[in-house]
């Protein structure tokens, strides 16, 4: 029992992280139909702005994730103004040729820039550091630091785009671009703000990524970000609570497979789950089956 | 008038073609010489970016300090030693391509590298058909000098190898530690690992003790604590990792965060000091690994090298310094040896070397290409090196 609770921990801990990429993934598709390949980069960078934040400026855990989010934004909007914007009117499969092209591209500059080596966050001080033991459980406060802040920013996230014009005004272009348009929306702006969402919780989950492993690499946010668009696509692509069940259900999936299976397997499990979601219900968990108009 | 002067430029290029024809028609057709120039060639072909790029960076400095004292001192023979350095990103097919052009258009007498089995494994193809000799400073793999198909003569190298460490690592849990249960987290990716696990089971099972749990990651993993969580509820004396130190590092972390206090071991690829920054200096209590060589070392010629390596690089030296170093010697000792240096009188040399005195330990070279040395057992507190024991098995 004690031992299924410390999986449960673990997994919660993996699956914040998943939920908060996932989250990126699922908003940008929503709203122009565009798997962002380049989505887990921008995580990576994230994850690299952390570090110098903290290793270089010395700055603490908090200041380093809102300055590393802010970048991210700035990358996010910047590629989604110089990559996408020219292509809004291309077929589909151009756009996201594209995201994969800008994924390489942000993945080989950071390379040449900061080495492939891999580089690690300065140690944690006072009680960011501590362990919190309960009987036989450990729960150590950076996975408390991570779930509490993947809560806050889900429901930040949430409050904004339910009860917020811009909010609204991307709930509308995700209906329909053409009719939200019509109604004098700004589409080019709602779509540069999704971008600017989804990345800063990009930049958020690399950052926490890198205080809770310790470790990170130009291409660490390749096997992750596949992994948050099945948490995506098993939540039903496009719903932002499918996106945040659907990072959690992966995170759990993966701890318990190697926890209780087989360590080697876990990839494997995750990728099928993608597999045999396209085939049961491709519209994932939440989603409604609806016609494509053809 | 033009004409003329045109046609006499196209002949006088037409020529300059073909002497450049003959100059090329003259090269042996195998093997490497040194030519008439005052330098010989000495290629490196080292990680120093990628993966395991801190082996490939620390066994460089430790190549270049030592080519440096034996140009200072006057050279070979009258001649310089002149490195000709490439970074293979720490990929063996990256590191097949260098080599091949180390060997056929800058005409190396001998290839250095790389640091790891699998990279300098996929450079011995190349040095076999061309004939000139490869020598890796710590490729511990078993098969690396000699496999089913026999010995491969131009493969040289000067640490001991996997099975060795493993084997000498279980001796040491049971002698140290009093230990009967083992529990291993091994990284399946690298051939490496797969080896020091295969040997360390053998050798514990054999001396009668349980391994209690084999748990496996590959190499790029950062999450082990659902297989952490798995192996606590099971009772052990001793955890073995074999691995490099990019995962090992986070394993050990991992593994204090969760409670776990026994003694951790592992081999030489925890000597980096990027354990010490993913691990965290409160981590790094009771952790011991096999290694070539330690800066405890009280032997002359060992703090003889520690001083110049501080003079040069302002730091204590590690392992693999401390193997570059001696790699190197051990050529160039090979290159004075040799009276007509071509590659393959070279290969000859290297292969009788007899009573070297390295840094790491003197050794021979044995009919299969390999040192025959002593290990050394290093133990970490507060992840500074704290204590080392020569053991053999």
């Amino acid at each position: 029992m004690e031992q299924f609770l410390q999986q449960v921990i673990n997994g919660i801990s993996l699956g914040s992280i998943y939920a908060l990429v996932a989250l990126g993934y699922t908003m940008v598709y929503g709203i122009i139909n565009l798997i962002n390949f380049a989505h887990c980069d921008i995580y990576m960078i994230g994850a690299y702005v952390g570090y110098y934040c903290m290793t270089f400026l010395g700055l603490g855990v908090f200041a380093s994730l809102v300055i590393s989010m802010a970048a991210c934004v700035v990358i996010g909007v910047a590629i989604e103004k110089i990559a996408y914007k020219p292509l809004r009117n291309s077929p589909r499969i151009t756009v996201l040729i594209t995201a994969i092209g800008v994924s390489l591209f942000l993945e080989y500059v950071t390379m040449f820039f900061m080495k492939a080596n891999v580089r690690s966050y300065p140690p944690l001080t006072g009680i960011l550091a501590e362990n919190i033991n309960l009987g036989s459980i450990f729960i150590s406060m950076k996975q408390i630091l991570i779930v509490v802040i993947t809560i806050v920013l889900v429901v930040l996230l949430q409050i904004i785009v339910r009860h917020t014009k811009l909010g609204k005004a991307m709930r509308a272009v995700s209906l329909d671009k053409d009719a939200a348009e019509l109604m004098g929306i700004n589409v080019n702006n709602t779509i540069s703000f999704t971008f600017a969402l989804g990345s800063a919780l990009a930049g958020a989950a690399g950052v926490l990524v890198g205080i809770y492993y310790n470790s990170i690499n130009p291409l660490m946010g390749v096997i992750p970000g596949l992994k948050a668009f099945v948490a995506a696509v098993f939540g039903g692509i496009g719903l932002i609570p499918g996106a945040f069940i659907g990072g959690y259900f992966i995170g759990a999936v993966e701890v318990f497979v190697a926890g209780y299976g087989n360590s080697m397997y876990r990839d494997a499990v995750v990728f099928a789950i993608l597999i045999v979601i396209l085939i049961v219900k491709p519209a994932g968990l939440l989603g409604k089956n609806t016609r494509e108009k053809v | 008038m033009k004409k003329f002067l045109s046609i006499t430029l196209c002949a006088l290029l037409a020529v300059s073609l073909l002497v450049g024809c003959g100059q090329n028609a003259n090269q042996p057709e195998q093997g490497n010489t040194a030519t008439e120039s005052d330098e010989i060639k000495i290629g490196v072909n080292y990680e120093l970016s990628g993966e395991v790029a801190t082996y490939g960076q620390s066994s460089v400095d430790g190549i270049e300090l030592a080519i440096k004292q034996v140009n200072e001192a006057g050279g070979v023979n009258g001649k310089k030693i002149k490195l000709v350095k490439y970074d293979n990103k720490s990929e063996p097919s990256e590191a097949t391509s260098i080599a091949t052009k180390l060997i056929t258009q800058d005409k190396v007498v001998a290839v250095l590298g790389p640091a790891t089995s699998g990279s300098f494994k996929a450079t011995i193809p190349v040095a076999m058909s061309n004939k000139v000799p490869v020598a890796s400073g710590s490729a511990t793999a078993d098969d690396v000098t000699v496999d089913a198909s026999g010995v491969k003569e131009f493969a040289f190298r000067i640490c001991f190898n996997d099975s060795y460490q493993g084997t000498a690592m279980a001796t040491y849990a049971k002698t140290k530690f009093n230990a009967t249960k083992a529990a291993l987290i091994s990284d399946s990716s690298s051939d490496y690992a797969k080896g020091l696990a295969e040997n360390f089971i053998k050798t514990f099972e054999g001396d009668g003790g349980t391994i209690v749990a084999h748990e496996s990651y590959v190499s790029g993993d950062t999450d082990f604590n659902a297989i952490i969580t798995n192996i606590k509820s099971k009772q052990f004396d001793v955890l073995f990792v074999p691995g490099y130190y990019n995962e090992a590092g986070l394993i050990i972390k991992q593994v204090r965060d969760q409670g776990i206090n026994v003694p951790v071991l592992g081999a030489d690829g925890f000597d980096s000091p990027v354990l010490l920054e993913l691990a965290g200096a409160k981590a790094l209590n009771d952790v011991y690994f096999s290694n070539h060589y330690s800066s405890l070392d009280q032997d002359p010629l060992v703090q003889e090298f520690i001083e110049d390596f501080k003079a040069e690089y302002n730091r204590e030296p590690d392992a693999f310094n401390a193997l570059g170093y001696d790699l190197a010697n051990f050529v160039v000792d090979g290159i004075k040896r040799t009276a007509d240096l071509t590659s393959e009188n070279l290969q000859k040399s290297l292969a009788s070397t007899t009573d070297f005195k390295g840094v790491t330990g003197s050794f021979s070279i044995d009919e299969n290409n390999n040192p025959v040395k002593a290990i050394v057992v290093v133990g970490l507190k507060d992840g500074q090196q704290h204590s080392s024991e020569k053991v053999s098995n």
